[in-house]
């Protein structure tokens, strides 16, 4: 009974945000088109042979970046950026008033904006396979469930770490600047730039202990077929998930005491 | 009555006293107001620096087997971070505050009080905020350029100063009327925020030098975006290897987009009908 309310009110919700993001469905292809970095870079790799030293083949490198283009795609969080305007302009209020904790409403608009976006992916996918024919290939249904999966890991450690920042907006208003200072690291850690596998020794001997390499790397070697340990990934993803939710709960209830709606 | 106003509007006479009262004006409230975060402006400070380090790691990354990359080596590639550093630190200081807000007057329609100000829209609209935490990735620009000048053997004379001194004052303007073009497209469309988060992620190439790209995309991005004209001439005049040609076309393209986005603005404001009308 419990699980079945529980059920509609996710169906709901996903369908009340699927219908209000297809209202910016040019913002969302504009979204996309941003997301292209990976592709100029791996112009940069395979212009000056860099990927030569790695013994990564050229084809197997634009397979690489298309996927973490692909997985950059489906694991853009912003919830940051939305519960601060909600804050700022005091719509958490009535939020908290209704029997559903705000965050699963996020969740939910970013799951409808996945969705929305993936034709505009996909035909990025395509423009990138007429300019370089010999990249195509098709994942086997196997590793496509399974890099999936860890995209969707990806996409929930980025969610809960910044829901984790968002609910500092109950101590100092502009929690955004915080989250600013944390896609530093991401950006330049994870693989989006430059695959995780290239890096000098000194940071490969601890990066793989931070959530980094498992937003964009783990799961973009895993969809293009490049080595990768798939075990221990999916493990590391699982664990950061176990760590950081607790963080949130705990955070959350605090902060939720702290908070003092407007005016008073 | 004709005589009135335009001393109330101030059409066609340009003061640039007056402007200048006014911009000091701007630069007092807005300081005000961001200095009210001042935790904000830490953690702000925090990132730029992190952000230059994480772009060095990246070029270093890319140099680890490789002496050149595009004909540029490391130390010269370093210039390129550096003037880039620079002209974010502009774009987050000025543009980027200023422009995002042109999308919010158009939503809410308050861009009809920005229009009836006796004062010049564009000059309002592009000068009103400022962010001061943005100065401190000016700050680390001009340090990184400091310490290329001492690996690079660079020696620096008048007509050496002069010269970068053009090519960045080039840089920037044209860099501005991007940026303009894109959030004055926003009387059209309404929510064009993307549309700059797009500019930004194509600027990003700026960091690299144009010649470690494949041909195709140099002319892209000399052509379409000038990414070129905006890293690659004042990094070459800075090393000395500039042709004077190149500089002269960089001149001449700074005047047609300062020209061309202020003529498209005051097209775009013809079709500006305000929000509830």
């Amino acid at each position: 009974m419990i699980s079945n309310l529980f059920k509609s009110k996710i169906f709901t919700l996903l369908k009340v945000q699927y219908s209000n993001m297809m209202e910016y469905r040019v913002e969302i292809a504009l979204w996309a088109i941003s997301g292209i970095i990976p592709f100029f870079m791996l112009n940069i790799w395979t212009n000056n042979n860099l990927n030569e030293s790695l013994n990564i083949s050229d084809v197997m490198l634009s397979r690489y970046f298309l996927c973490a283009f692909f997985v950059r795609q489906f694991s853009v969080v912003w919830v940051v950026f939305s519960f601060e305007e909600d804050s700022i302009l005091g719509k958490v209020s009535p939020y908290l008033i209704q029997p559903l904790n705000p965050f699963l409403r996020y969740f939910a608009q970013h799951i409808a904006e996945q969705i929305t976006r993936f034709p505009f992916a996909l035909i990025i996918a395509f423009f990138f396979f007429i300019f370089n024919p010999e990249s195509l290939w098709i994942p086997n249904i196997g590793t496509l469930f399974l890099s999936i999966i860890a995209t969707f890991f990806s996409f929930l450690i980025q969610f809960l770490i910044q829901s984790i920042i968002a609910c500092l907006c109950f101590w100092t208003e502009k929690a955004s600047s915080v989250e600013r200072l944390l896609f530093i690291p991401t950006l330049f850690l994870s693989g989006l730039l430059a695959p995780v596998v290239s890096f000098p020794e000194y940071v490969k001997s601890w990066i793989y202990l931070t959530p980094f390499p498992y937003l964009i790397d783990f799961p973009a070697n895993l969809l293009s077929g490049n080595a990768t340990n798939i075990n221990g990934g999916l493990s590391m993803q699982i664990l950061w998930i176990i760590l950081l939710f607790p963080i949130f709960k705990k955070v959350w209830a605090l902060g939720t005491r702290k908070y003092t709606a407007m005016g008073s | 009555m004709g005589f009135g106003n335009k001393k109330i509007y101030g059409h066609g006479i340009m003061n640039p006293r007056k402007y200048l009262r006014v911009y000091t004006k701007f630069l007092h409230t807005s300081l005000a107001s961001e200095l009210e975060y001042k935790t904000n402006i830490l953690i702000d400070l925090i990132t730029s620096i992190l952000s230059l380090i994480g772009s060095i790691f990246l070029l270093s990354i890319f140099f680890q087997n490789n002496k050149s990359i595009g004909g540029w080596e490391f130390e010269q590639a370093l210039i390129i971070q550096g003037i880039y550093t620079i002209l974010n630190g502009i774009t987050n200081t000025w543009f980027n505050p200023n422009l995002t807000e042109i999308v919010k007057h158009i939503r809410e329609g308050t861009l009809d009080f920005v229009l009836l100000k006796p004062i010049d829209s564009q000059f309002y609209i592009s000068l009103k905020k400022i962010t001061p935490s943005g100065f401190l990735e000016i700050l680390l620009g001009f340090c990184l350029l400091l310490y290329c000048i001492k690996i690079n053997q660079i020696t620096i004379n008048f007509s050496f100063l002069t010269l970068f001194l053009i090519t960045i004052i080039c840089s920037i303007c044209i860099l501005y009327s991007l940026w303009f073009f894109i959030s004055t497209t926003t009387i059209w469309f309404v929510k064009t925020w993307n549309a700059t988060e797009v500019l930004r992620s194509f600027l990003y190439i700026g960091r690299f030098p144009l010649n470690s790209f494949t041909f195709s995309l140099q002319i892209f991005f000399s052509v379409f975006i000038p990414i070129a004209f905006i890293t690659t001439i004042p990094s070459e005049v800075f090393l000395g290897l500039s042709q004077f040609w190149k500089i002269m076309l960089e001149v001449f393209v700074t005047i047609v987009f300062l020209f061309s986005s202020r003529k498209f603005w005051l097209f775009a404001l013809k079709f500006y009908s305000s929000a509830s009308s």
